[in-house]
């Protein structure tokens, strides 16, 4: 392996980078997981389908063209509201139907709940848009960057850039909305205590809406990323057992937590594939990522970010 | 009035202790096995016991193993499905490299080895906690699916990565029947569910119920959490191999590493959260549940006719099997255990409402 990477110093860097790039790709699912976790204490193993549902809705609407062919940007972002209001509406009535009833179970049950709500939400998507595979052309061409191949020979494609960048905003907008908005603060105080935050005159109900609204939304853009690089179809769905390991690196409760994963579990996994990879085999990236995981949660047992779990008896 | 314990006089440690201290706890449960004995293989079709009791006695195994785990010990985990792979891998090595081994003690071994992988990834069990747990458990799933498929050694080298159980034999007698694979099955059941009642009453069970309940505490008082978890983890693997191995050679015959996916392990998840956490008879009731849920369903569609194209119905099954799991659990979320428990404590009081 590290023959490989000093004969060919380049090279690993282009695998470092990529890998980069598409560890971001797995946080922007983690994010949605970190989010309802953050807020409610659920682990919603749910997201994953969120994440399909979001990109179909998008995806065939977007196809329908009810303007005619092509309405270009305008029609656009038209899509994208009316799937961000689909999503947003799905996510509310699922905290309302489903969660508020289960309110003060142990969290195994909850979190059993959200994996019966991943089969409903599969099939419900799939019974709405049909099975077919959704092309989904975003206008972003998914090829190497041609100055920078020029100068140095590297292929890192537009699209990852384009990725990253969006992820990166998302990331940003969310921390401030946590630190400066006051339903971000509210959030924040839910997630403390429960019971101190409703005695500070904190509306619950109202605030785990909010969550799982955007939960829904953050979805919405995971999907519309993934679905542009992979199209849009059952797939997408098991995304969520890939941000599963980006999730505990980071800690379940930590936003730039699930930022720093995935650039760990990117970068990793690329370099384990490909320098590591040839001597077993290939095929690691299903459990590679998990095996890190666990190891980095042997030496911090709460992952990077998480909140520090303080126990008294 | 029928079911009462009023006279029923224990002057012995041994009846206090007794699994069944009401007389007519202990008729009822040898009746009914008895009747599950002697009485259903002579009338079930061969459909019945090969489709629906068979999987259905074989899963409650492995629903035992996972309850063991994080119904009496708290530890969550979603390695199960990879536990089953194990032991019915090991059993397949076992049986086809050492052929004069006898069928049981083939199951013992395949156990034995689930037992000790189990072991090794339970061993973070001791820093990681909670669904951190969950996750690492799930690596573990992932790394013993790929271990499988990637060494041929382990499927004999068969180029599809299937394997198939060779015949077996039980004092000489062909075990072929559904009615034989029955009986064997259920023999299996009987065992390690009187084993799991009593591991659970005893020292070690009481001990595991304190670790779940709170770890440091039972630190404090002076449990050994690396033994205690350990064991739980070794017990419930053993469990879980056992159901695999029984899967293969008593149940479908032939098998890929692909038919212990995670969906199994969610199955299983699911049979013992329905069931209820912590109870013997619970495991059974949630493996009953979730075999049947699926039959059900698709004979329920069936009535309307074969109008509905197959991928809709797939869909259609997904819709209703994930509402209906959702509803389980807010209607009762302590699980099926508890409704039993709750009927049987009304018909103590039968005529009086309390």
């Amino acid at each position: 392996m590290l023959d490989v990477m000093i004969s060919d110093p380049l090279f690993a860097i282009e695998v470092l980078v990529s890998g980069l790039l598409s560890g971001v790709m797995y946080s922007l699912v983690a994010l949605g997981f970190a989010l309802i976790f953050k807020a409610s204490g659920v682990f919603n193993f749910a997201q994953g389908a969120f994440v399909l549902f979001a990109a179909l809705t998008f995806v065939s609407i977007l196809e329908m063209a009810w303007f005619g062919e092509g309405g270009g940007i305008l029609y656009f972002i038209f899509c994208l509201i009316i799937a961000l209001v689909v999503m947003a509406v799905y996510g509310i009535a699922v905290e309302r139907i489903v969660l508020r009833p289960l309110v003060n179970q142990p969290l195994i049950i909850l979190f059993m709940a959200t994996i019966g709500l991943n089969f409903f939400t599969e099939g419900f998507a799939q019974s709405l848009w049909g099975t077919e595979v959704h092309p989904l052309d975003l206008g972003i061409p998914d090829m190497p960057w041609e100055p920078l191949r020029d100068a140095t020979g590297m292929g890192i494609t537009i699209y990852d850039m384009v990725a990253a960048g969006i992820a990166g905003i998302l990331v940003l907008s969310l921390s401030l909305f946590f630190s400066e908005a006051r339903t971000g603060r509210a959030l924040r105080a839910v997630s403390d205590d429960h019971q101190a935050a409703l005695s500070v005159g904190i509306p619950l109900q109202h605030i785990w809406a909010v969550t799982w609204g955007v939960a829904g939304g953050i979805a919405l853009i995971a999907g519309i990323l993934w679905g542009g690089k992979l199209g849009v179809h059952f797939s997408l769905s098991l995304l969520a057992l890939k941000a599963l390991p980006v999730l505990i690196i980071g800690g379940f409760d930590s936003i730039a937590g699930a930022i720093v994963g995935g650039l760990i579990i990117g970068a990793s996994e690329k370099m384990a594939e490909v320098f590591i990879g040839p001597y077993f085999g290939g095929a690691l990236e299903n459990w590679f990522p998990y095996m890190l995981a666990t190891v980095f949660l042997l030496f911090r047992p709460q992952g990077l970010f998480g909140e520090k779990i303080i126990e008294r008896v | 009035m029928l079911y009462r314990e009023s006279g029923q006089y224990k002057s012995s440690y041994a009846a206090d202790q007794a699994i069944f201290p009401i007389r007519q706890d202990r008729w009822g449960v040898i009746a009914a096995l008895l009747a599950i004995m002697f009485i259903v293989p002579l009338v079930a079709s061969e459909y019945l016991l090969h489709s629906v009791l068979i999987p259905f006695l074989i899963l409650s195994v492995a629903a035992m193993g996972l309850n063991i785990l994080l119904g009496y010990c708290g530890q969550i985990s979603l390695g199960t499905a990879g536990f089953m792979a194990v032991g019915a891998f090991a059993a397949y090595k076992f049986a086809t490299g050492m052929s004069y081994l006898p069928t049981p003690v083939v199951f013992v071994l395949a156990g034995l080895v689930a037992a000790a992988v189990g072991v090794f990834f339970g061993l973070p069990s001791l820093r990681i906690k909670g669904f951190y747990l969950a996750v690492t458990t799930l690596g573990a799933h992932f790394f013993i699916e790929w271990v499988i498929t990637h060494f041929g050694w382990f499927t004999n080298y068969s180029a599809s990565g299937v394997i198939s159980a060779p015949k077996i034999f039980l004092f000489g007698m062909p075990i072929e029947s559904a009615e034989s694979r029955y009986m064997f099955t259920l023999a299996i059941v009987i065992i390690l569910a009187l084993l799991m009642k009593n591991l659970v009453r005893s020292a070690i069970g009481r001990a595991w119920m304190a670790v779940r309940d709170m770890d440091v505490a039972a630190e404090v008082i002076g449990i050994n959490l690396l033994r205690t978890k350990l064991i739980a983890f070794a017990v419930s693997s053993f469990y879980c191999g056992i159901a695999g191995a029984m899967y293969v050679f008593l149940y479908l015959g032939t098998v890929e590493p692909q038919g212990f996916d995670i969906n199994r392990a969610f199955q299983v998840l699911f049979m013992v959260i329905i069931g209820g956490l912590g109870s013997v008879l619970g495991s059974f009731l949630g493996a009953a549940f979730i075999v049947m849920l699926p039959i059900l369903i698709t004979n329920v569609a069936s009535i309307f006719g074969s109008a509905i194209p197959t991928h809709v119905l797939s869909n259609a099954e997904l819709i209703v099997f994930g509402a209906l799991i959702i509803f389980f659990l807010i209607v009762e979320p302590a699980g099926l255990a508890r409704l039993w428990q709750i009927g049987k404590e009304k018909l103590r009081m039968w005529p009086f409402p309390y």
